[in-house]
């Protein structure tokens, strides 16, 4: 870890052998449009984008997966809507077949009013498509044990939720986030509940080796600006987390020299 | 995925019925997956397609010759935003 470096050039992340260079993942769900993706990925500079499968809809006009291939990024399928782990053990598989990638992010759902995730269903949906041979980023609960769990059955990294998804409400229990990031073997994903560009810098401050984030830019007013101000957030959060913050202190520590002060 | 109820056994001489994406369609006796998608109008090597039969993948190299049976639950499915 060399505090020299201040571009982050050099500080890749590396996910089941593959090196990215940012630590932003965009999610691309909430886009009014395919061209407000692209201004969001190129303003985002993230390299993995999420996709997700759905019943084909006759009406529907382009092509998300062009839109993303025009890009030049790396397709991450996720398993989104699914409630059982058989549900999202076929979709990985559809999504492999549809997308060409061993690549999933995997979501097994407890409810619809929370969104999240089903502890047990992912565990075995993780299990089951690690077995396969996927490269398993499961999306789950600020749960340091099951964080645990899901590394050891083979998962390429813990994708641990802020608050619930869509919800914005940024990261409700840092405490464990800490404790997940600080055991972890494996990368650390902040995904759901990033509302705005502190959350992300916060995620990172505390370890997270990344972040993902969906709503808070393709719903906010201006996707693209608020793409590249979570990047900078989860730039500056990431370079803070490097740089080792100042432990607080309850009381007042002067920074200027105490001794020397005129007596008038 | 499923929960829909299957079609009706098949009747001497009548033609083919899948649920399609949860609703019944008829489809002449013998046709494949990949005239299946002709019909839906999905060009052939579509990247961001792929097609589940009775809860079973159906790999790309085996549209062309994947007859589709009665009362085959057929889901079609695509690439959209999302996560």
């Amino acid at each position: 870890m060399s505090v020299t470096d201040h571009t982050l050039t050099t500080d890749p992340l590396t996910i089941a052998g593959r090196e990215l260079s940012s630590r932003l993942l965009l999610g691309t769900g909430g886009f009014r449009s395919l061209e407000a993706i692209a201004a969001a990925i190129e303003a985002s500079g993230s390299e993995l984008v999420t996709v997700a499968l759905r019943r084909i809809d006759p009406d529907a006009r382009g092509s998300i997966v062009d839109a993303l291939d025009h890009a030049g990024v790396q397709l991450l399928p996720n398993t989104a809507g699914c409630f059982t782990a058989r549900d999202a053990v076929l979709t990985a598989k559809l999504a492999r077949e549809a997308f060409g990638t061993d690549w999933i992010k995997l979501e097994v759902i407890g409810d619809d009013r929370t969104l999240l995730p089903d502890a047990p269903a992912l565990l075995e949906a993780a299990e089951e498509l690690v077995d396969d041979g996927f490269v398993v980023l499961p999306y789950t609960n600020d749960d340091p044990i099951l964080a645990r769990r899901l590394e050891d059955v083979g998962c390429a990294a813990v994708m641990p939720l802020g608050s619930p998804i869509g919800s914005g409400m940024g990261l409700l229990n840092t405490y464990n986030l800490r404790l997940i990031c600080e055991r972890a073997g494996v990368p650390v994903i902040l995904d759901a509940g990033v509302g705005t560009a502190s959350d992300a810098a916060l995620a990172m401050e505390l370890g997270c080796d990344a972040v993902l984030c969906a709503s808070a830019v393709s719903r906010a007013e201006d996707p693209a600006a608020m793409a590249r101000a979570v990047r900078l957030g989860t730039e500056g959060g990431r370079l803070a987390y490097r740089a080792g913050r100042i432990p607080r202190r309850l009381h007042a520590q002067a920074s200027t020299p105490e001794d020397g002060v005129a007596q008038f | 995925m499923g929960g829909a109820s299957r079609p009706a056994p098949l009747r001497a001489g009548a033609g083919v019925t899948i649920l399609l994406n949860g609703e019944a369609r008829e489809l002449t006796p013998g046709t494949t997956v990949r005239g299946l998608l002709d019909a839906l109008d999905v060009p052939g090597g579509t990247r961001g397609v792929a097609i589940a039969v009775d809860a079973e993948v159906v790999p790309r190299g085996e549209w062309e010759t994947t007859e589709l049976d009665h009362g085959a639950r057929v889901e079609v499915l695509r690439a959209i935003q999302g996560g």
